[in-house]
């Protein structure tokens, strides 16, 4: 077993709201300085940065989870990782059909960037990343299943789009195995609130949307397999 | 009734004051769900909401509200209001829930007593 510090929930400046120096380069070579052994760039309703990310965690020796920050048609954010970029990319063709059809309008949301391998711009996404998409969270979790990967409710603790905020509590027949939260001091109140969650692996993300934001070591998971599947096992386990 | 008006009520306690608020609100407006606000909001509307987010700024932008209402207490972080100032949009908040201050924002566009205040 390998005991890596991760990072599992950046964004990049595909999400309108990340800062353009969140570029894939930039992200790795941060997370690298920081000591980070693994990362996952998780733009809103896209992996079109995965590719990059994966190529750029590559040269700066770090392992990348290709992943999505999906927003579902009740505004719950869930961080879904997956074990290889086809799987992601697959997701991230049925996700993008279930955009809501509005353009961004970079002046009020922000540039939504795309990334080549080579680390130049290679295109722009033009619909709006940040909206819902007519995804729900009911049977979200075996959705990014059949896709060989795996859903994790983003920062439960936050006031908007968790899936506490939004939907009232955990529902009663959620399957997940792993939940997210800002700030881990938070995790004693919310499990007395939540006994779902004394069930689940706790991981504690970033969310950056700034280069310094990206998470000192701290927290570790524990993998038998160095790869993004490796990762997603331990956290299905 | 103006956003400026609608400030000097003192029937909710302000955030950020913003531009334009001589400008004439048209209706309130109650949606928490971004998606829909984001294509239903009507223009000019003050729009009440328990969602304080950064994305509420952008969707008040987007369908030119005349200003948000946040109610049941809650606020916006300091990065909100940042953003608010930037984006020039004024935000008001209430510990009320979100029918009482809409009710009043309809009492005060068609000059009746406010139900709080």
């Amino acid at each position: 077993m390998a005991s890596l510090y991760y990072d599992l929930h950046i964004h990049s400046c595909l999400s309108p709201c990340g800062s353009e120096d969140m570029t894939p380069y930039n992200i790795a070579g941060m997370a690298a300085l920081k000591g980070l052994d693994v990362i996952a760039v998780t733009d809103h309703n896209s992996c079109k940065n995965c590719p990059a990310v994966l190529a750029a965690a590559k040269e700066y020796g770090l392992l990348a989870v290709p992943g999505m920050e999906l927003t579902t048609s009740e505004e719950v954010h869930a961080v879904c990782l997956f074990g290889s970029l086809k799987t992601a990319m697959e997701f991230d063709a049925y996700v993008h059909d279930r955009l809501l059809p509005i353009k961004n309008r970079e002046e009020i949301f922000g540039r939504q960037e795309i990334y080549g391998l080579d680390d130049c711009l290679a295109g722009t996404e033009e619909l709006l990343l940040i909206s819902a998409t007519s995804i729900s969270f009911e049977g979200l979790w075996e959705l990014v299943r059949s896709f060989g990967g795996i859903m994790i409710p983003a920062h439960l603790d936050k006031p908007a789009n968790s899936l506490i905020s939004n939907l009232g509590f955990v529902p009663m027949d959620s399957r997940f195995t792993a939940a997210e939260l800002h700030d881990m001091k938070r995790l004693h109140e919310l499990k007395r609130r939540n006994p779902y969650l004394e069930q689940c692996r706790i991981l504690s993300n970033s969310d950056a949307h700034y280069l310094e934001d990206i998470r000192e070591p701290e927290f570790t998971i524990e993998v038998a397999q160095h790869t993004a599947e490796g990762v997603i096992r331990a956290l299905l386990s | 009734m103006t956003v400026k008006e609608l400030i000097e009520s003192r029937c909710f306690e302000l955030v950020q004051e913003g531009e334009e608020t001589g400008r004439t609100v048209s209706i309130p407006y109650c949606c928490d769900l971004l998606s829909i606000a984001m294509s239903r909001a009507p223009e000019g509307c003050v729009w009440v909401t328990v969602m304080g987010n950064m994305n509420t700024l952008a969707v008040a932008s987007l369908t030119d509200a005349a200003c948000i209402i946040l109610a049941e207490g809650v606020s916006l972080d300091a990065a909100a209001v940042r953003k608010a100032k930037e984006q020039g949009i004024t935000v008001l908040r209430t510990e009320h829930p979100v029918f009482e201050a809409a009710q009043t924002v309809y009492e005060l566009i068609h000059r009746e007593e406010p139900h709080i205040g």
